[in-house]
């Protein structure tokens, strides 16, 4: 269960991470250590055993009626932001779709 | 080459439930307030913050999944879809992956005259993301989160679909459903029903898939058709000129009717999922969906096998008054207060719908009573007014609020009925009249036309036609026969 500092690199992007080449090689090292500690339970025999989505097996079915409340503190949630303009949340520019069609072309990889 | 080719369509549809609240707190879901006045640490993502599911929302999910045939997971949980995007300020959406709520449903719709079904793929529920917008000056995007974490479906058909005007019947169709469900208030045009549209080409009989576009964008039915019919035509010039087509994200640009490619967000298929740990995961009793089968109203394909049977409507009349729900009650309102099924739908279909459609309203705005028009044919009935009066009238009651009754009354629109004073004007027209007169008892029957319209002009278009008819032909026979 090798992960390469390719794989590294690419998760830690998609995590916007930025790893120098050393860390690179040491998680990679790291996560293929303990990527193959956890595959030993691939030698368990689970013939006839219902996978398990969530660790809380007994716990299930927890739910809230359907009723407003506005948050008393609105104002200071929203003033949590570090920018604001008029109520709404300022955040650098992301192009919206389709603004952008030659850009487009060339990130296909991201 | 059109016919060597198929189409091959499938939907993705995002539907926004009727809840009060959002999915996971208890911010309210209210269309067009202030930006960010809908909003706590949950649905912004504060950390240390619990979501808990808004039980009404998965009600209405199962709702929907029933309506659309599908079978109910009895176990089923959330999952984080992970991607950075201002729209989502946690990082991730709670989404649905590989434990859906439903799967394995179908819809039947009728796409000229014909009956067609497309298989559902799948029912989830997620939270809908927040709205960004572009500040010009500043360079800056904004963004508003009251639409973040309100509680959607969606619903991802089969590639089951086989020209953009079957796409528009399947969705035409789904609305009706989700509509008469009461799952959805299904508003394209604010964004509480969105769909988008994967298409490819093949060669007929091929079963593998060519490679499709992903359209996004298509917030009408009109935009889904055209965009899709812009497709076909793009991508059977691209094959016939032997290019290669790649897999893309495209965007339907309404003010240019073509589509074009999309930016799209990066990485759009490393979603990492992984089971949602801040949520527990749901075991539905199969006698609580049970129940809610049991509460799902007659449909819009029954309600329309039932116009036809009980009403003896045309499948076509049927098939537009069903498709909304409101228009239908409407209908059959009142139907129960003036008992003639064709001529209520004749009406429903030309004026109210004609009404509706002129000022761009949905039948949900209609403001006017069912008994009211009830009221206004049976006045046509009785002879109090003419057709072409009842038309009138109803344009003014429909959008004054007023009774049509009390309209003709205080507009004086009575029809002149009084056979007197009708005989008196008929003498009159027939004085002033002497060569229309001689040749109709020459035997000139289209003369009648003439001296008919003579009468309506002197009553103002008040007279009965059919009382001014009579009397004209009546005073003409009798003359002749005293004056040879
Ligand atoms: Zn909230």
């Amino acid at each position: 269960m090798a992960v390469s500092p390719e794989e590294v690199r690419h998760v830690a992007w998609l995590a916007r991470l930025r790893l120098t080449a050393h860390e690179e090689r040491l998680f990679s090292e790291q996560l293929s250590n303990i990527l193959a500690h956890v595959a030993k339970l691939q030698e368990l025999d689970v013939e006839g055993i219902e996978p398990t989505f969530h660790v809380l097996k007994t716990l299930s079915n927890v739910y809230r009626p359907d009723e407003v409340r506005s948050w008393p503190e609105l104002r200071e949630v929203v003033q949590a932001a570090p920018q604001q303009r008029d109520g709404l949340f300022a955040v650098p520019r992301v192009l919206p779709e389709g603004e952008d069609e030659v850009s487009a072309k060339n990130e296909k990889d991201g | 080459m059109a016919d060597a080719v198929e189409v091959v369509i499938g939907l993705e549809v995002h539907v926004e439930l009727k809840t009060e609240s959002k999915i996971f707190c208890a911010c309210s879901t209210r269309f067009g307030s202030p930006p960010n006045t809908q909003v706590c640490p949950i649905c912004l993502g504060h950390p240390g913050t619990l979501p808990v599911l808004n039980l009404k929302a998965l009600e209405l999910a199962v709702r929907a999944a029933l309506a659309l045939n599908c079978k109910v997971a009895r176990y089923t949980k959330f999952d984080r879809k992970n991607y950075f995007y201002p729209d989502l300020p946690k990082g991730y959406q709670i989404s649905q992956y590989d434990a859906p709520l439903a799967e394995h449903g179908w819809l039947e719709f009728r796409v000229d005259g014909r009956m067609r079904t497309a298989r559902i793929r799948r029912v989830h529920l997620e939270e809908d993301a927040g709205k960004l917008m572009h500040d010009e000056v500043t360079g800056e995007t904004l963004v508003d989160f009251n639409r973040c974490g309100v509680p959607l479906i969606e619903v991802v058909t089969e590639p089951d679909l086989r020209s953009p005007r079957e796409a528009r019947a399947f969705m035409e169709e789904l609305r009706a459903v989700l509509q008469y469900a009461e799952v959805s208030d299904c508003r394209m045009q604010e964004g509480s029903l969105r769909c988008d549209a994967n298409i490819s080409l093949r060669p007929r009989g091929a079963t593998d898939l060519g490679t499709k576009a992903e359209i996004k964008n298509l917030n009408s039915f009109r935009a889904l058709e055209k965009a899709l019919e812009y497709e076909v035509a793009r991508q059977t010039r691209a094959l016939e000129r032997g290019e290669r087509l790649v897999l893309e994200t495209r965007g339907w640009d309404e003010g240019r009717q073509v589509t074009v490619p999309l930016r799209t967000k990066e990485e759009a298929h490393d979603y990492r999922y992984f089971p949602e740990p801040d949520l527990v995961p749901m075991t539905l009793d199969p006698e609580w969906v049970e129940q809610i089968r049991r509460s799902l109203p007659e449909l819009p394909s029954q309600r329309m096998a039932r116009f036809q049977a009980e009403y003896g409507l045309p499948a076509y009349d049927a098939g537009v008054i069903v498709a909304s729900r409101r228009l239908a009650d409407f209908f059959e309102e009142c139907v129960r207060h003036y008992p003639h099924p064709k001529t209520v739908s004749n009406w429903v279909m030309g004026q109210v719908l004609g009404y509706l459609n002129s000022r761009g309203l949905e039948p949900e705005e209609l403001n006017f009573e069912p008994e009211r028009l009830a009221e206004l044919l049976r006045m046509v009935d009785e002879g109090v007014i003419s057709v072409s009066v009842a038309r009138e009238v109803f344009e003014e009651a429909v959008s004054t609020g007023k009774s049509p009754r009390a309209l003709v009354e205080e507009k004086g629109l009575e029809q002149l009925s009084d056979t007197g004073a009708l005989a008196a004007v008929v003498r009159q027209v027939i004085e002033e009249h002497p060569s229309p007169v001689r040749d109709y008892r020459r035997g000139k029957v289209k003369a009648l036309g003439f001296l008919m319209g003579q009468v309506m002009k002197k009553t103002a278009g008040k007279a009965n036609p059919q009382l001014a008819r009579r009397l004209l032909e009546e005073a003409l026979a009798t003359e002749r026969e005293e004056t040879p």
